[in-house]
């Protein structure tokens, strides 16, 4: 009997001391579930040119180029072009940092929100220093002007991104919109 | 000055006849917009607004009457991309920051050039041994004057070519702006030229063609009293390229007193030394993974 509630006891403390960790699994997933990050659709790549792609590579690639979106985002809504050192490089850092001055320039500041990727690794040079992507992208951009809404516009485009390994990452050394 | 109005009316005729009605409204947006060329946008009604064209590559902001011709130089729009042009009226533009009262908008392109104007050109490796096959390769990335990603089809030549006249030459079409090549050592220890080209824009990179592995090795003894000299003939790779200076070649001579081994670097294409001459010697010579021939050493 005093064996029965002994065991009953421990059961009681433990499930005391796993309850708060379940819970917390359980919101921590619910909240990544009920996040805003956008729906990634990653198409099967059989052939991406003369090297082969390992999982890994492909995996830190779409990582890093949807942290490059991430980082643009900040940048173009805070008119912060420091903010695009961390996954941009060379033309595409060039280009989207001469966007962010020209809007604090005009007093405008442009929020863009993207809510998905269709992304599609189409080569991988034969020396690894450069991957290129397409992504079918849709995304919501808020134009403000001296910090007044002037417009939301939903948007679907075809980027072309070239990749390229820096020390710790991989970078967006271009990125360019393709027409329909 | 007359060409430069001619240059922007030409442009703006050009977008005019590319023109159509991108979405409902009246905003009227030509479909697409080579980068860096002029264009026009068409509004209707009246009063004031402030047009918008927005992309990540480019911000414009336009006070604009309505119901004339918005136009715009070359240069203007010069980054490649897809833009969005929205038209919001005066009255929309100073009511409360909740509001959004855009009136017309729509989307068009900006395409690159179809003119190269830099090639983006990585070759690999810049040194490799003569008659690797596939051993170098080469990617070319083409931009126009903008620096924007030449994305239509275009053809690139890769040549390799070596002083003597010989070589190779592909022409690979670009696909999504780049284009890639394997290409065969050449038989020659040569600095070779390895040339990309579209349209009349070129790089050029040179590959050191190095000689391969030894591919025979010989070598002649001379006894001298207790001492005998070993030499090798010249040392050459399976295409006749003479091995570089300082490849290491062992000669071993075992005998009744053991075993001696002495490793020689090249001097000049040929390696020698001198070993202890022992009656019944058998003196033998290797490089790397290639075994020379083999000398017996008789009695003087």
């Amino acid at each position: 009997m005093k064996r029965a509630m002994s065991i009953s006891g421990q059961r009681k403390r433990r499930t005391t001391r796993t309850l708060p960790l379940i819970v917390c699994l359980v919101f921590t997933a619910l909240s990544v579930l009920g996040s805003d990050g956008p729906a990634v659709r990653v198409a099967p790549t059989d052939s991406v040119g003369p090297r082969t792609l390992e999982k890994q590579t492909q995996t830190a690639v779409i990582r890093d180029y949807l942290e490059a979106w991430h980082s643009l985002t900040v940048a173009f809504e805070r008119n912060r072009p420091d903010l695009l050192d961390a996954s941009f490089v060379g033309t595409a850092k060039d280009k989207l940092a001469d966007t962010i001055l020209d809007q604090a320039k005009l007093g405008i500041q442009t929020r863009y929100r993207d809510g998905s990727h269709d992304l599609q690794l189409v080569f991988y040079s034969p020396e690894g220093l450069s991957i290129q992507l397409l992504d079918t992208v849709e995304y919501d951009v808020q134009v403000l002007d001296h910090g007044k809404l002037q417009t939301t516009q939903h948007v679907r485009a075809h980027y072309v991104a070239v990749m390229t390994p820096t020390e710790v990452r991989w970078k967006v050394r271009i990125f360019q919109a393709k027409p329909e | 000055m007359r060409l430069r109005f001619t240059l922007l009316f030409g442009g703006v005729a050009l977008a005019t006849m590319q023109m159509a009605v991108a979405q409902a409204g009246a905003l009227r947006l030509p479909r697409t917009v080579e980068a860096g060329s002029a264009f026009s946008i068409q509004s209707t009604g009246s009063g004031k607004a402030t047009l918008y064209i927005v992309g990540p590559g480019q911000v414009l902001r336009r006070d604009v009457q309505l119901g004339e011709t918005i136009s715009f130089a070359p240069g203007d729009l010069h980054n490649a991309g897809h833009y969005f042009a929205v038209l919001v009226g005066e009255s929309s533009r100073d009511q409360s920051s909740t509001d959004q009262s855009s009136t017309d908008h729509g989307v068009f392109d900006v395409t690159a050039a179809d003119k190269p104007a830099a090639l983006s050109f990585l070759a690999k490796p810049s040194r490799l041994p003569v008659g690797l096959h596939g051993g170098i390769s080469g990617v070319v990335y083409v931009f126009d004057t903008f620096q924007n990603l030449v994305l239509a089809p275009l053809p690139v030549s890769f040549q390799l070519s070596e002083v003597a006249g010989g070589g190779q030459r592909q022409t690979v079409t670009t696909r999504d702006g780049v284009a890639w090549i394997k290409m065969d050592s050449g038989p020659k220890e040569v600095a070779a030229q390895f040339v990309a080209q579209a349209g009349s824009v070129s790089a050029a990179r040179v590959i050191q063609q190095v000689p391969g592995n030894p591919c025979s090795l010989r070598m002649n003894a001379r006894r001298s009293g207790q001492r005998v000299m070993l030499e090798t003939e010249p040392v050459r790779d399976c295409v006749g390229n003479a091995v570089p200076d300082g490849t290491i070649v062992t000669f071993t001579e075992t005998s009744s007193a053991g075993q001696a081994t002495v490793d020689v670097p090249i001097k000049r294409g040929i390696a020698r030394t001198e070993m202890p001459a022992y009656n019944g010697a058998r003196v033998s010579i290797a490089t790397g993974v290639v075994m020379g021939n083999e000398i017996s050493l008789g009695r003087e």
